[in-house]
């Protein structure tokens, strides 16, 4: 079997190139992991199918679709695969290769919840669960507002979400204050090294 | 006396699952399990820095496993998604020398460095497999027989593995019901995912697998649910509500964590275990065996 990556093929030589990326090319198109996805009809394309685009060379659509957002890493796919491709992390690869690119989607709002969490971490070194999801519905609401403001409007009904947020705290489960880690300088360099040094081995 | 490093992970310790870290920290007492918790360790990095910034995500995580180094024990957590996370960076550090020297090199930046030694460990696995079924039954202070459990392991305590147990049919968690004198109830759904933090993103559709997961644990006569994750509890347990309201159901199953109910059965107050944190209070259920 010819594995060999076409040179034209950018894309997949950057997913091959990041950790747990290198599978895709093992992939036999069998379906395996589509059938065991449990979000499967929600994703443009198919688990199977985004492996497929990739390899094909059809990048700029795959990463522009809401495919790999819908991936809750459950990893049953991963442990059905009969080629190890491990398509779990594959889509990982995909989301990160799509954020390099500017590549990007409005229709799954886990790009944004996820790049909330992450600034959240950066920031503090632990995660303040309230805090993050205040940052996520404020970029939600101004996302909202740039496409489509008469959603972004209809989303102040978040009003919805109060007795959700009463009921935690009076349980005990709603920390209002974060707290930042001693370390924090130390973690910020790394992560900034990290990101200095790219994505790619 | 068994000893560990300890990451509690965000949500245990200062989040939504308090109750979770405060049983975990009780129930290993008991069972003459010591865990040291890793100072000044920061959050995994989760699921979502994954899909953000990959290699980042290996740094995050590893700055954890190079302050357990230093002292050399296994790092167990009860969250599996620190579980996983922290354990998916020591696996592909090992596998590859290449990714090991890059997360290294960003290590260093902040005086940082991890040599691959430590195993990562969840607490189910700890306390199924070192502490064993049979001590965890000598503890048992009340028998919880007649309790009908549905077993809820999620996925990613026995997923991508190898792990500690099947990766889809795993026995651990039942049999420590079972040691506790209550009943594992079957419960085909058990490593199905709870939809995990799409709950924040894409409501709807993990209302749509909690649905599934409640009826399913309802229709194999559970009284209620026990979990060994924080995620699962919080979607299970907090969003059961809006499950009701959206599929016009009426489920009322209360979501404990199995220290919680490890807790319950060795007698220990329920101050130490917050009982109390469920938003599906667990009383009615459990008030034959709390009550002294």
């Amino acid at each position: 079997m010819d594995t060999k990556v076409q040179s034209s093929n950018k894309l997949l030589e950057e997913i091959y190139a990041m950790p747990g990326g290198e599978g895709i090319r093992a992939c036999i198109q069998c379906g395996t992991c589509t059938g065991s996805c449990p979000t499967a009809d929600k994703w443009d394309f198919s688990v199977r199918q985004a492996i497929a685009m990739a390899r094909a060379g059809n990048g700029e659509e795959l990463l522009s679709s809401n495919s790999m957002w819908f991936c809750l890493s459950c990893y049953l796919c991963t442990v059905r695969c009969p080629r190890d491709v491990k398509p779990t992390e594959l889509m990982h690869a995909m989301e990160c290769v799509a954020a390099r690119h500017g590549l990007s989607t409005r229709r799954s709002n886990t790009p944004i919840m996820y790049r909330a969490f992450a600034d959240a971490v950066k920031n503090d070194g632990r995660l303040h669960e309230l805090g993050f999801m205040m940052l996520f519905y404020r970029r939600k609401f101004f996302s909202l507002l740039r496409t489509n403001p008469f959603s972004a409007f209809k989303m102040v009904s978040l009003v919805g979400m109060a007795p959700r947020g009463i009921g935690l705290y009076s349980h005990g489960r709603l920390g209002l204050r974060g707290a930042k880690i001693k370390g924090n300088k130390e973690l910020k360099a790394i992560i900034r090294k990290s990101e200095e040094l790219g994505g790619a081995l | 006396m068994k000893y560990y490093s300890y990451y509690p992970g965000c949500s245990n310790s200062d989040g939504g699952a308090k109750s979770y870290g405060s049983s975990t920290e009780a129930v290993a007492k008991a069972l003459d399990v010591e865990l040291h918790e890793l100072e000044d360790w920061n959050c995994c990095g989760s699921t979502p820095f994954t899909g953000v910034n990959e290699l980042g995500s290996f740094c995050v995580a590893a700055r954890n496993l190079a302050l357990a180094e230093k002292r050399g024990l296994d790092l167990v957590t009860p969250c599996s998604s620190c579980y996983i996370i922290l354990a998916r960076t020591n696996l592909h550090m090992k596998e590859s020398p290449k990714l090991g020297e890059k997360v290294n090199e960003a290590l260093a930046a902040g005086g940082q460095k991890y040599n691959g030694t430590i195993k990562v460990r969840h607490l189910l696995d700890v306390f199924a497999n070192d502490v064993g079924y049979d001590a965890i039954k000598a503890k048992v202070k009340r028998d919880l027989a007649g309790l009908k459990v549905a077993p809820y392991y999620g996925c990613q305590v026995v997923r991508p593995g190898p792990g500690f147990d099947h990766p889809e049919n795993p026995q651990s968690l039942d049999r420590v019901i079972q040691s506790l004198g209550a009943e594992a109830t079957p419960f085909p759904l058990k490593t199905r995912c709870c939809g995990a933090s799409l709950i924040i993103s894409e409501e709807d559709l993990a209302l749509e697998l909690i649905r599934k997961l409640l009826d399913n644990a309802v229709s194999n006569g559970a009284e209620c649910i026990v979990t060994v994750c924080p995620m699962c509890q919080t979607n299970l347990d907090v969003y059961q509500s809006r499950v009701n309201r959206k599929f016009k159901t009426k489920f009322n199953l209360p979501v404990l964590f199995f220290t919680q109910l490890m807790g319950v059965a060795f007698g220990i107050e329920d101050k130490a275990l917050g009982l109390g944190s469920g938003i599906i209070p667990a009383d009615r259920v459990l008030a034959r065996y709390t009550r002294r």
